[in-house]
Formats: structure tokens, sequence, C-alpha cells
């Protein structure tokens, strides 16, 4: 009690509840613009959020992390263009909602799908929390390397069909870690003998170059859209009934984005997949489904609303971000030398759980925002993408100059953004570098660290958790294997066929 | 993609060759360079040693590459068709590269005229430039840079140095300009 009570005294305060309402109402209406995107708004509002106190700094990130896939299902079921990439399989039963007249049911249950999966994680982080505190303890150097080496190996496994780049991305990530002083011997590497070098390359111009530039390069380069999507009339509170009827596949939905958020690397796409597939198989009515289904509306919403707090765990816990939004966020806390990891549950843990319920007002606030809001944000979804580009563009300039107000870092991020666009052109993984460059870093001391007490390589996972996550790198990676035979002989027995 | 990629798309388009191979080239070049860029010390334990990752991340540079190219090979399904795809992809890279400029002279400008004006000017010769040119589109350009600057600078405070060209106005409106604007 007296930890909920010092929690609360945290989130009590005038800016910290601006932060909430900022980032919340921000985040809806960014998901809501197809083309932008969370992870571009917090990429260039990033270092503005420096000169604020942690905790209001990270709960206006973490309004816009967790609200805007609220935004991005408004375009999704009334456009058929998701807002965010994490919308797209709400298109598929939104969309034919939407054309058989029922955009409002449509809508409605979205948003009490998100509501429900948003809160729900919030609830099992809570729940999970003691547990969490005892067990991130037992993560020391050897643990949080291996525990970072699966998050490398599960991020590039999970690029089906593009493994190998998205090994050659994680492995380019890494090195650019490596650029600059490094803190051994205090030499240089690959500075090329150029002083601008010396003190490495910044993630966040590397972020913003990836992310919020190249995305304005996009949106520059190609052909401009305007979109127009009809009012919604009368309320939308139907939903969140209609949702009781469905409340098994909204659990299991949730749960799969609280387990798929929690390991790193996976996130809102295998929740998602795996949510929906299971909703399929166990629907009575499986073959509504990419026609219009409710149940499959729900899977979508409430599995990648419950990722983002799920996301926060190994962030939190271990100081191992599990994706490039959370890689963002870690750098808030190196800034304000608060350092995520096990000392933050020992040490800290009122502070932990005031970013827990800073997610869970934020869902409250999201909802009813959305519920008086609707089409006022359809008005967001008219701008044409050309002038988004500008605004992106501009907006991307405060991002990286306001860090240290270096012509080299807006240059370095401006190549960042070409690299980017051209990744974003053929569909080529960006996650996989963020990673790289943030989960590098944390091997590279985590590896020294540990080496130093180890005499044979056995000595190395001689600890129970250690072991553990050993096995699972070994299964991860023998699971994937056995995968790509099956699919082969699978393939190969195919074409005998023919 | 505009949040995270989505880890279940794998339908490259034309010109994902040419970037790896150009990509992979770069991983030669850095491989090539490794002993020379970076320090290998005879004491110390080889997971210490400065050399260590730098090797690990190019040397997985280079075998994801190759690797990448080697399965490329065995399923090619390449036609003449696609190599003029491939050319028209790289010449939409290129027309990114008029936008960098763009950026980059903007970024030079900020602290020559200011935030302020080198932001609306951007903002609004850039509107132009994408073909937006009706009085209205143009004003909303140019609010959208002093909305920008009003929020960023004014409200928010980031540090953002004022333009050498405001030293020429009167001292009062100097340090309003230096500080807000």
């Amino acid at each position: 009690m007296e930890l909920l009570t010092d929690s609360l005294a945290i989130l009590a305060r005038w800016d910290v509840v601006a932060a909430l309402l900022v980032g919340s109402v921000g985040g809806v209406i960014i998901g809501a613009i197809p083309g932008v995107g969370a992870a571009v708004a917090i990429a260039i509002l990033l270092p503005a959020t420096f000169s604020l106190d942690p905790i209001v700094g990270l709960t206006a990130l973490l309004g816009i992390y967790g609200s805007s896939m609220y935004g991005g299902a408004i375009p999704a079921i009334l456009i058929n263009t998701p807002g965010t990439a994490v919308n797209a399989l709400t298109t598929y039963e939104g969309t034919p909602m939407t054309q058989r007249g029922e955009a409002r049911r449509a809508l409605s249950l979205a948003y009490s799908a998100s509501f429900f999966g948003g809160v729900f994680s919030v609830l099992c982080l809570i729940l999970l929390s003691p547990v969490l505190a005892k067990i991130a303890p037992m993560f020391g150097s050897r643990e949080i390397f291996l525990a970072s080496l699966l998050g490398v190996i599960l991020v590039v496994l999970a690029h089906r069909g593009q493994i190998m780049i998205a090994g050659m991305m994680a492995c380019f990530g890494i090195w650019l870690n490596t650029i600059g002083l490094e803190p051994i011997q205090y030499s240089q590497r690959y500075t090329f003998g150029q002083s601008w070098l010396a003190g490495g390359i910044d993630l966040i111009v590397v972020v913003l170059g990836l992310f919020a530039i190249s995305q304005a390069f996009v949106l520059l380069v190609e052909p401009d859209k305007r979109s127009k999507a009809e009012a919604i009339s009368g309320g939308l509170l139907a939903g969140f009934k209609e949702l009781a009827m469905y409340k098994r596949v909204a659990t299991a939905s949730s749960s799969f984005g609280v387990v798929m958020g929690m390991i790193p690397g996976v996130g809102e796409f295998t929740a998602q997949f795996l949510s929906y597939t299971y909703a399929q198989k166990s629907s009575k009515t499986p073959e509504q489904f990419g026609d219009g289904s409710p149940e499959g509306l729900i899977a979508s919403e409430a599995a990648n609303n419950a990722v983002p707090a799920a996301a926060m765990i190994p962030l939190l816990a271990l100081g191992i971000p599990g994706e490039a939004l959370t890689a963002m966020m870690l750098s808030v806390f190196y800034v304000h030398n608060v350092v995520p990891g096990p000392g933050l549950f020992q040490n800290q843990m009122d502070f932990v759980v005031a970013l827990y319920l800073a997610l869970l007002i934020l869902n409250i606030l999201v909802v009813i925002f959305l519920l008086f809001s609707t089409n006022l944000l359809l008005k967001v979804i008219e701008i044409p993408t050309r002038f988004l580009g500008i605004v992106v563009l501009t907006l991307s300039f405060v991002g990286v100059y306001s860090l240290r107000n270096s012509p080299v870092d807006c240059a370095i991020a401006a190549a960042f953004g070409i690299f980017g666009f051209i990744l974003k052109r053929l569909n080529l993984p960006i996650v996989p570098i963020i990673l790289g460059m943030v989960l590098g870093g944390i091997m590279e001391a985590k590896l020294r660290t540990s080496m130093m007490r180890v005499k044979t390589p056995l000595d190395f996972i001689d600890r129970p958790i250690a072991f553990i996550l050993f096995l699972i790198i070994l299964a991860v990676i023998a699971s994937h294997v056995y995968g790509m035979v099956q699919q082969r002989k699978n393939t190969g027995a195919t074409s005998n066929d023919r | 993609m505009n949040t995270h990629d989505n880890p279940n798309q794998s339908n490259a388009r034309p010109g994902d060759t040419f970037f790896i191979i150009v990509l992979l080239l770069l991983a030669v070049c850095l491989l090539s360079q490794l002993g020379a860029e970076t320090k290998f010390s005879a004491r110390g334990k080889l997971f210490a040693q400065p050399r260590f990752w730098p090797a690990v991340s190019v040397i997985g540079m280079v075998f994801f590459g190759l690797a990448h190219l080697a399965l490329v090979f065995f399923n090619r399904t390449k036609t003449t068709t696609q190599s003029h795809s491939t050319l028209s992809e790289v010449l939409t890279w290129a027309r990114a590269l008029e936008y960098l400029l763009w950026f980059l002279i903007y970024v030079q400008s900020v602290p020559v005229i200011g935030y302020l004006p080198a932001t609306v000017l951007f903002t609004l010769l850039l509107a132009v430039r994408q073909g937006y040119r009706s009085k209205r589109q143009l004003l909303t350009a140019a609010a959208t840079g002093i909305g920008i600057v009003l929020i960023f600078k004014t409200g928010l405070s980031v540090k953002i140095p004022g333009g050498a060209i405001y030293e020429y106005l009167p001292q009062t409106l100097r340090n309003i300009a230096i500080i807000y604007f």
C-alpha cells in the first residue's frame, strides 16, 4: 500500500499530468496519420525530453508509444490504410465492416479491444512486479550478456525471409556502436583519423536518421496521397458491451501480447499473428475472417495494445530493450543517470510502479479522448502526405540539432536518412540496426566483465539463469534450423508433385 | 513501414541485390581496415581486446552479406526487365538526395539567419517545391513553421542558438529574439 501511495505521489505533479495528456492525445493523433507513426514522433521528441525529469519525459514518450496504436486503427478501419504498421491486420476485418456500413461498430470494437489489451497488460505487469523484483537481481553480467545475445538472435530470426539481411543489419549496428574511443585501453576504433568520429556515433542521431528523416524522404519523394473518410454518427460505447461476448478471444490475444512483448526482439507482429491465428482456429465462424469478423478485429487490436507495457519489462528489469522504441527510451534513462536493470527494481520500485500506473491512466485517457473526438481525428487523415513530409523533415531538425548544436550530427543523421530511405523502399529491416547498436554496447561491456571471473568456457553457464538462457539460445537456433529443413522438404515435395 | 519494420514482410523490390552488394563491399573495405583501425594488445584476454567486437561485427556483416547473395544466386529468377527496374529504383534513391541537400542548407542557415526565419523560409520554399502554391497552402506552410518554432524554442526551450543576424536588432528585441526565436 505504501508503495502504491509513493508511486501515486510521483505521478501527482502538474508536469507529469501534462506529459500524460500530451503524450496520450499526441500519440493518438500521430497514430491516426498514415505515414508518421510512433517511432518517428518518439525519435523527434527524444532530445526535447532530456531537459525534463525522467518520469515526465518517459511518461510523454510512453504516452505516444501506448496510444499510437489506438489512433492507427481509425484509418485502418475507415480507409483501409493502417495508421501504424502494427494495425495492418486490423484492415482485414475493419475495412469489410466499414464497407457493409458497420464502421461505428468496428471502431467501437477496436477501441474496447485496445483498452482491454492495454489494461490487461498493465495489470499483469503490476502482478508480476514482485516476481520480477526477486528474479532481476539474479541477473549478473553473464546473464545480461546472454539475454542481450538472445535478443539479437530473436530479432534476426523474427525477420522471416530476410534473416541474412537482418543479421547483416544487426552486425552493422554492432559495428556502428564500436566507432570512436573504446573504454578499455582508450584507443580509437574506426575513426580514420577524423576527430568528429572520436566521440562515436550517437544512437539518437542514427535513430532520427533511420526513422524520422528517412520517413520524410519517403513522403516527399512518393506521389501525394489524400484520403477522405466519412464521419461517424452515434456513440462508440457499444463495443465495450459487445467485447464481453468475446472475452475468451480478448483475454487470449492480450496474453499473447504480454508474452510476446516480454521477449526481446519479438513484439507486436508476432503477437498479432499468433492471436489472429488462434482466434480464427478457435472461432465458431472462421469463414468470416478476412470478411469483417469482430473476433479477428479484437484479436489484432487487443494483442498489439498489450505489447507496449510488456515491452517495458526487459527494459526496466534488465536494461535490455526488446525493440526500437524501448531502445530509444533507454537513452532517456541514461541521460538522467537512472540505470534500468536489477538495481532499479530493488531501489526504485516506486518509480517502476509509477510508470505502470501512468500506462494504466493513459489507456483511460485515450479511450475518453477517442469517444469524443473520433470525427475530429478524421481531419488529420486528410493531410496530404507530401505536406507531412515537410513537417517531419522540419521537426527532424529540432531533434538532431538540439542534441549538441552540431551540423555534423545533422549531416550524419541526413546520411542515415538516405540509408533508411533505401531500406524502406526495399522493404529491408531497420530495427536490427538499432538493436545491434544498443545491445552490442551492452554485450561488449558485460562479456568483458564476466570473462574476468571465469576460468573455463563452461564456468560461463554454471549459474542457473545463465544455463537456462544458454539452453533457450540453443533451442531457438535448433527450432529455427528444424523449421527451415521442414520447409525445404515441403517445398521439395510440392515441386515433385508437380 | 513507419513504426517498426514488419518481420513477416519479405517481398523485396528490385535493387535489393545491388544494395546488398554495395553494403557487402563496404563491409569488405572495413574488414581490410580492421588491423589499422583497431588495436590488439599482446597482453589481455581475447574478449577484452579493443579489436574483438569490431571484428565480430564486420566479419558478421561479410558473412551474412555473402550468405544472402548465395541464396539470391541459387534462387535467381532475374530478367532484363528487372535490371531496368533496378536502374529506376536507384534513380529514385538519387531523388531523395535533393531533399538531403534542402535539409543541409536549412541546417547551415539556422545559425546565420536565425531559427524562426530559417524555418518559415524552409517550410514555404519546400511547400512551393512540392507543388503547394495556393495562398491557403502557403499560409499553412508558414504557419506550420511558426508553430514548430513556438512549440520547441519558445515553449520547450530546446537548445537552438540565435541567428547571427539577430545581432543587428535593437538590444531589447535582440535578447527576446535570441531566447525565444
